[in-house]
């Protein structure tokens, strides 16, 4: 069946769309979360949901977050396709234990699959503080058993929602709270799914490649739109685990510049990875250091200013391409 | 100490329960799954000092009756996560002592071929999700479990078994406040052995557990751990509960963990008498005595149990080691492999009824 291409949905509506379209299609999914019922979710992602689905399949929670992944991992081992919300991605760390321990692990030990998704609204850039602005994916990169997705376009935000559901384990979904109402684009309608492990160009070019992810693509691509004539590639890795290995060597050896952007916070993260991985298959292939962009090792700071000070803002990216360029 | 008989009609309000009958040969299988559990334990236990279980090593010595009498109850299509004292639970819903034995032996055919140790193990095709040292993580897994009965509005039942340590975790309090919460179709057995590896209860709580359940919105009842009989019964009344739309229950199972938390703990922290005491109460004497009381051929049950360990040991001994080359697989499932039903070896199950789960 050709998919028919709507005029843009926004990135929040891309995920409604894309979970509506689950829920509709099969009736093992069901959403879980506080605040998703009634009140549609703190952003609004399951606005609606109640009406359409009731309230067995729109599970209003106890402010439990363990609860929420603890049970959804025993519904999903007897068959549903839970969909969980944390309200903001740092409160995923009150259900931590759950997710690292009992479904990342399940498959391995016991060879029971595992397939729950995990919503975390992430990110920062609005004054969201210490506790409403975290990117905590690096975290789950050490959790062997999970799968984790990070879309930076209403395309892929659709896609890879249906992709996480259909996935049989456990796939943490980084939906950027500050790419909601910034990000529209075209949405294919009907059911679609964006392959797991598969990065996306954003851009080609050939004389550097920007490789990032999440709302920090579009960071990148205004960055270098006009960077004084330089060709830039910007690779938006779309999956943070697996990764597409493939794609990020591949682009390495077209333009033996990398600079590598996460809004993350530095040490041991998505970007420390790729540097590695680039060092140890594509040193020759380099002719520059590998550089990276992202946000200190700092909680992130409440005041605008302050934020914006650690944040990776266009300009940061912009001033390490140009350096790199020039090596 | 008094062993109140456990009526979940007492507490359940207009919810009709039915009655529990066990047969004699019920009252066998009771026994006889029993002295498996502890005859595998001391098994498994000699295999340790000789060097043969890699790791560490733990059972449920003196718990048998809070393994097997809940888990008797179940139907095939209910479903357990069950904890590391109680291998009793796993031989009723049909594991093999020779898997249990290659399973502690880290042999590529015990329950997780080698991919985790001890009583780590469950094997989803009779219908257990296996635990993790985190407790009680499993309690907050059964109660998605009977999510997905209740959403489906199927009459089963998710059972698990967690410490009086645990209690004292939020994760407890998360799990008994989603199973009030949602009216789960869940049972809980609390076996109180007393001990939270060294600490004991009073270090571990200031109200007992039992006492919290009114708390969380569902009864709850203390029974006799150490009575096979009046575990099930509670057990049981518990499931009819819950398959008719009652809701949860917890049981606490008063018993007593007679080994240390693992085989390197001397215990030099309980007082001697408590050994005494409840040796005096051990399980399987105990109900020894009252089934040759009835005119049981309990000699007979013992001798078929010493013969199936003997044949099961063997077999495990003759176990490979996995294949070192496997140790990355399976991180990731690539198809969605599902529980699949339980033996159910109480007789209701193989009865008339037995369609009902």
């Amino acid at each position: 069946m050709r998919r028919q291409a709507i005029p843009e949905l926004t990135y929040l509506q891309a995920i409604s769309d894309g979970l509506r379209e689950e829920m509709r299609a099969d009736e093992s999914v069901f959403c879980l979360g506080e605040d998703i019922g009634a009140f549609g979710g703190a952003f609004k992602v399951t606005d609606g949901f109640i009406e359409e689905f009731g309230e067995q399949r729109v599970w209003d929670t106890p402010l439990a977050e363990n609860a929420i992944i603890g049970t959804a991992v025993g519904a999903a081992v007897e068959g549903l396709r839970p969909v969980c919300e944390m309200q903001f991605a740092d409160f995923i760390s009150c259900g931590f234990d759950q997710l690292v321990n009992v479904a990342a692990k399940l498959h391995y030990r016991q060879g029971l699959a595992v397939p729950i998704t995990v919503r975390l609204p992430s990110g920062g850039g609005f004054s969201g503080g210490p506790f409403h602005s975290q990117n905590p994916e690096a975290w789950f990169l050490q959790a062997p058993g999970l799968k984790v997705v990070a879309p930076s376009t209403a395309e892929d935000a659709k896609g890879l929602i249906s992709a996480a559901i259909a996935d049989p384990n456990p796939v943490v979904y980084m939906e950027h709270k500050h790419l909601y109402r910034r990000v529209k684009g075209e949405v294919p309608e009907g059911r679609f799914q964006t392959p797991l492990g598969e990065a996306r160009l954003a851009r080609e070019g050939t004389d550097l490649t920007v490789i990032t992810y999440g709302a920090m693509v579009l960071t990148a691509l205004e960055a270098t739109d006009d960077l004084d004539g330089a060709s830039v590639e910007v690779l938006d890795l779309r999956t943070l685990y697996p990764y597409d290995r493939d794609a990020v060597l591949a682009s390495v050896r077209k333009t033996s510049k990398v600079v590598v952007v996460q809004e993350a916070t530095r040490s041991c993260g998505v970007a420390a990875e790729i540097a590695a991985l680039i060092a140890e298959e594509a040193f020759e292939d380099l002719d520059g250091p590998v550089v990276r962009v992202t946000t200190p090792d700092v909680p992130i700071p409440f005041s605008p200013p302050l934020e914006r000070a650690v944040l990776p803002q266009v300009d940061d990216v912009r001033e390490a391409c140009r350096e790199l360029l020039a090596y | 100490m008094a062993s109140t008989p456990a009526t979940a009609k007492g507490t359940a309000g207009d919810t009709e329960v039915r009655e529990a009958r066990l047969t004699p040969d019920d009252r066998r299988a009771l026994l006889r799954y029993m002295l498996l559990m502890r005859a595998t334990e001391e098994r498994a236990l000699t295999l340790y000092r000789q060097g043969k279980v890699p790791g560490s090593f733990y059972d449920g010595r003196g718990q048998e009756a809070t393994a097997v009498g809940p888990a008797f109850a179940l139907g095939p299509r209910d479903r357990a996560c069950i904890l590391h004292r109680d291998l009793g639970a796993h031989l009723v819903r049909g594991v093999t002592p020779g898997r249990v034995l290659a399973q502690m032996m880290g042999r590529a055919t015990g329950v997780t071929g080698g991919r985790d140790g001890n009583m780590h193990f469950a094997d989803h095709q009779l219908g257990c999700v296996q635990m993790v040292s985190m407790l009680p993580d499993m309690a907050l897994v059964t109660c998605g479990l009977g999510i997905a009965f209740q959403m489906r509005g199927e009459p089963r039942v998710a059972m698990t078994w967690f410490g009086d340590g645990a209690t004292a975790n939020g994760q407890w309090h998360e799990a008994m406040n989603v199973a009030g919460v949602r009216q789960l179709p869940v049972v809980f057995v609390l076996e109180n052995n007393h001990w939270a590896y060294s600490t004991p209860n009073e270090r571990e709580f200031a109200v007992d557990p039992v006492e919290r359940a009114g708390g969380y919105g569902f009864p709850g009842v203390k029974i006799d751990g150490n009575d096979v009989e009046a575990v099930f019964q509670a057990a049981a009344d518990a499931c009819a509960r819950a398959r008719s739309g009652g809701g949860p229950t917890l049981i606490e199972a008063e018993t007593m963990r007679m080994h240390g938390h693992g085989a390197h703990d001397d215990m030099s922290y309980v007082p001697k008498h408590m050994f005494e005491e409840w040796e005096r109460r051990d399980p399987i004497r105990t109900y020894e005595e009252r089934l040759s009381a009835d005119g049981i051929d309990v000699e007979q049950v013992r001798a078929s149990v010493a013969e199936e360990l003997e044949r099961e040991t063997k077999w495990a001994l003759e176990q490979p080691m996995p294949d070192p080359h496997t140790a990355t697989l399976g991180v990731f499932a690539d198809g969605d492999p599902e529980l699949g039903d339980g033996q159910a070896p109480w007789s209701r199950w193989s009865g008339e009824e037995a369609g009902d789960s």
